[in-house]
């Protein structure tokens, strides 16, 4: 079962953009202590989503004719891999070089292509996702903020919540109810995309538990939007999100979270020389499932280049991923404090608590652990 | 070549000649001789041979799918391991014998369990400076007492005495831990299989167990344990005949470290039926719990691993992609 995830290789082509990647990253995280580099895709720095951009490594899988680099997901794979594993602030861009263009792309009109990618690769147009409603968590269906068709195109009522980087964006992609009501479920729901400059529109961060504040609730009233706000088809709303996730649950940030914190663990049992059974034991334990992963990942990969969209094997890799991230800052924490007499740096300490703190959040973003699971019993012949 | 050319007439073979009567009968004393003719006829067994030594002259990843399928059949001989001596035999210029070759790591004077040992009529054993290919019978060869069980506790009292072969780097170990691995993602996805087809037949409470959302939870985790088994394996096969270290212990571990949830999960939707002897789901399940001990379980490959790991400056992600995707 699942036997098309198989073991792919990079590229060469596409392994050739590490070093490059890797300078720019260096830079960018050279006098960030490790707990904000910790933060990995929730770290926020417009200048440096730009300066990636003029350098080429937005886009990469778009087109040349709007912005892109012609590349493909394994070059996306290469230069996430390298910004992740550095801890670089990618947040700016992560939604719309993620999921935002790709969805722009295969659904929007050539008028909406040529407006929004060119400066989503020159990281000069930022994207949020509005899903999540005060009433609409795991149940998606069921939102309720709605669009109406006007005279001159639509106008939108209703209110976003846990919208990541709203605060931050030029522009949300929000899924919205066109038509019937929330007993209509998947039907009658439509995407559109709101101008969060338009009037009506009212961001208000939430501070999270860390003092981070990286989502926010969204109100829209009465926000008149043109007739092109419209992305895909009328009531194609569901299909088209559903093509989208698969985007967004396969990728290395679903494996690679903690990872910041693993490396500056790592350092610390070498800087004190501990290495004995037990330890070495915690370390090869982690190590061989981060390799896993990362070829269950690169195997996805390989599934989105060959046109597929595979959604529950992309569910897969992001359980077990978000799984591993988890139980990482918890291990470590027990590893540190279970010999007390060790000094621990301060930074250190404070990623460690940092990530201990965030990580439910791991397994509630892009899809809870619990509704992951269902997707992979449908999977399975199970409902 | 196609894979699928490759792994579908195999498959075909294993499904006609390792039928769940003839496991049974082989663990029960039965000779191995029914199942292992059909093998060496097939030509399979020469896979890894070079083409100028008359082989096939195909890759560990290559055969990596093949591994797998003598896992899901439960095939009741050292085929893997054979292939693999085979291998080392025609590069160091010997010719060898039809029978079974299992594998061992010994020393003299120590007991050992060497799996699939009760059927082999060679072993190839790791004496830590070389190789040798001994006849089995050598090594005194007792059951270990675990009902079903394949394995033969042996025993070199002096120095083996048969064809010599030169050491390879890391010894046999890593080899064997790879095939042991490619062996249970196999074993792994068929009781996958089982499982989900067990958990829509069975009806309680008025529907298919399957439609309990614990239930569903517990299987989907089951089937992620098992889509990892096989990619670790695939990983422990994508070099050489002789794994990397790295890439051995990763393959090893993560097969290792998901056998029991895999099993436990397998048995507890089965229920008692599960248990008992007649139905074949304790076929693979038996096989799980003695392969993760086999060549190293997930504590002794975590060890190897760590230690390595430790002893570089590399980051993590830096380090795996040197090490286990070399």
């Amino acid at each position: 079962m699942f036997d098309t995830l198989a073991l792919a290789s990079l590229p060469a082509e596409d392994e050739a953009l590490r070093p490059a990647i890797r300078e720019i990253a260096a830079q960018a995280i050279a006098d960030m202590p490790i707990d904000r580099r910790a933060r990995s895709w929730q770290g926020f720095d417009a200048d440096f989503t730009r300066r990636l951009g003029q350098a080429g490594f937005l886009g990469l899988n778009l087109p040349k004719a709007y912005g892109g680099h012609d590349r493909g997901p394994f070059a996306r794979f290469v230069v996430v891999e390298e910004l992740l594993s550095a801890g670089a602030p990618v947040a700016a861009h992560w939604i719309a070089d993620r999921q935002s263009a790709p969805l722009i792309l295969n659904f929007g009109t050539e008028a909406q292509r040529e407006f929004y990618i060119p400066r989503i690769c020159k990281g000069e147009a930022l994207f949020c996702i509005g899903m999540s409603e005060p009433g609409s968590g795991s149940d998606l269906a069921s939102v309720r903020t709605r669009a109406e068709r006007t005279d001159k195109g639509w106008v939108v009522n209703g209110q976003k919540i846990w919208t990541t980087n709203s605060m931050h964006s030029d522009y949300m992609i929000a899924l919205l109810r066109t038509s019937g009501t929330s007993e209509d479920r998947h039907k009658g729901l439509s995407q559109l995309i709101i101008d969060l400059k338009a009037p009506g529109v009212t961001v208000r961060p939430i501070v999270d538990l860390t003092g981070d504040a990286h989502f926010a609730e969204v109100f829209l009233e009465n926000v008149e939007l043109g007739e092109d706000a419209l992305i895909g088809n009328e009531g194609d709303g569901w299909k088209q999100v559903t093509a989208e996730l698969a985007f967004e649950r396969s990728g290395p940030e679903r494996i690679y979270s903690s990872v910041v914190l693993l490396d500056a663990w790592v350092r610390h049992l070498q800087a004190v020389g501990r290495a004995g059974d037990a330890t070495a034991a915690l370390v090869g334990g982690f190590t061989a499932r981060l390799a896993t992963l990362r070829a269950m990942s690169i195997a996805c990969t390989a599934r989105l280049a060959l046109g597929e969209s595979p959604v529950v094997e992309a569910s897969l890799v992001k359980d077990l991923g978000t799984s591993f991230e988890q139980e990482l800052p918890n291990a470590i924490g027990d590893d540190l404090a279970a010999h007390p007499d060790e000094a621990v740096d301060a930074d250190l300490y404070r990623a460690l608590l940092y990530v201990s703190q965030i990580a439910p959040s791991f397994s509630l973003r892009g899809g809870t652990r619990e509704i992951l699971r269902g997707i992979i019993a449908r999977g399975l012949g199970l409902r | 070549m196609d894979m699928n050319e490759l792994l579908e007439p195999f498959d075909k073979m294993l499904e006609a000649i390792s039928t769940p009567a003839q496991i049974r009968a082989v663990e029960e004393g039965a000779p191995v001789a029914p199942v292992w003719d059909e093998l060496v006829q097939s030509g399979f067994l020469d896979a890894l041979v070079s083409e100028d030594a008359g082989g096939a002259g195909l890759s560990m990843a290559d055969m990596e799918p093949l591994f797998e399928a003598l896992g899901r059949h439960a095939v009741p001989a050292p085929v893997a391991e054979t292939m693999v001596a085979r291998k080392l035999l025609a590069d160091a210029g010997e010719s060898w014998l039809q029978g079974p070759i299992a594998m061992a790591v010994a020393k003299v004077g120590q007991d050992v369990v060497v799996p699939f040992g009760m059927v082999a009529e060679h072993v190839l054993i790791d004496l830590g400076d070389g190789l040798v290919l001994a006849g089995a019978a050598d090594g005194r060869p007792v059951p270990t007492g675990v009902r079903g069980s394949l394995d033969a506790r042996m025993r070199w009292d002096s120095e083996p005495v048969g064809i010599r072969l030169p050491a390879v780097a890391g010894g046999l170990r890593p080899v064997a831990a790879v095939l042991r691995a490619a062996a249970m993602a196999g074993a792994a996805g068929r009781l996958l299989e089982m499982t989900a087809a067990y958990a829509n037949e069975r009806v309680q409470f008025g529907k298919p167990i399957g439609r309990q959302q614990a239930l569903q939870q517990n299987m989907a985790v089951m089937a992620e344990d098992a889509v990892a088994c096989r990619l670790a394996a695939q990983l422990g096969c994508g070099g050489g005949v002789i794994p990397a270290l790295a890439a051995a212990a990763t393959a090893k571990s993560m097969t290792s470290a998901a056998a029991g949830r895999i099993a436990a999960t397998a048995h507890a939707v089965h229920g008692a039926i599960g248990i008992s002897e007649e139905y074949d789901l304790q076929l693979y399940t038996r096989r799980l719990y003695e392969w993760r001990l086999a060549d190293g379980s997930e504590g002794y490959w975590n060890r190897l691993l760590g230690q390595a790991r430790l002893a570089s400056k590399q980051g993590s992600v830096d380090w795996v992609r040197g090490e286990v995707f070399a």
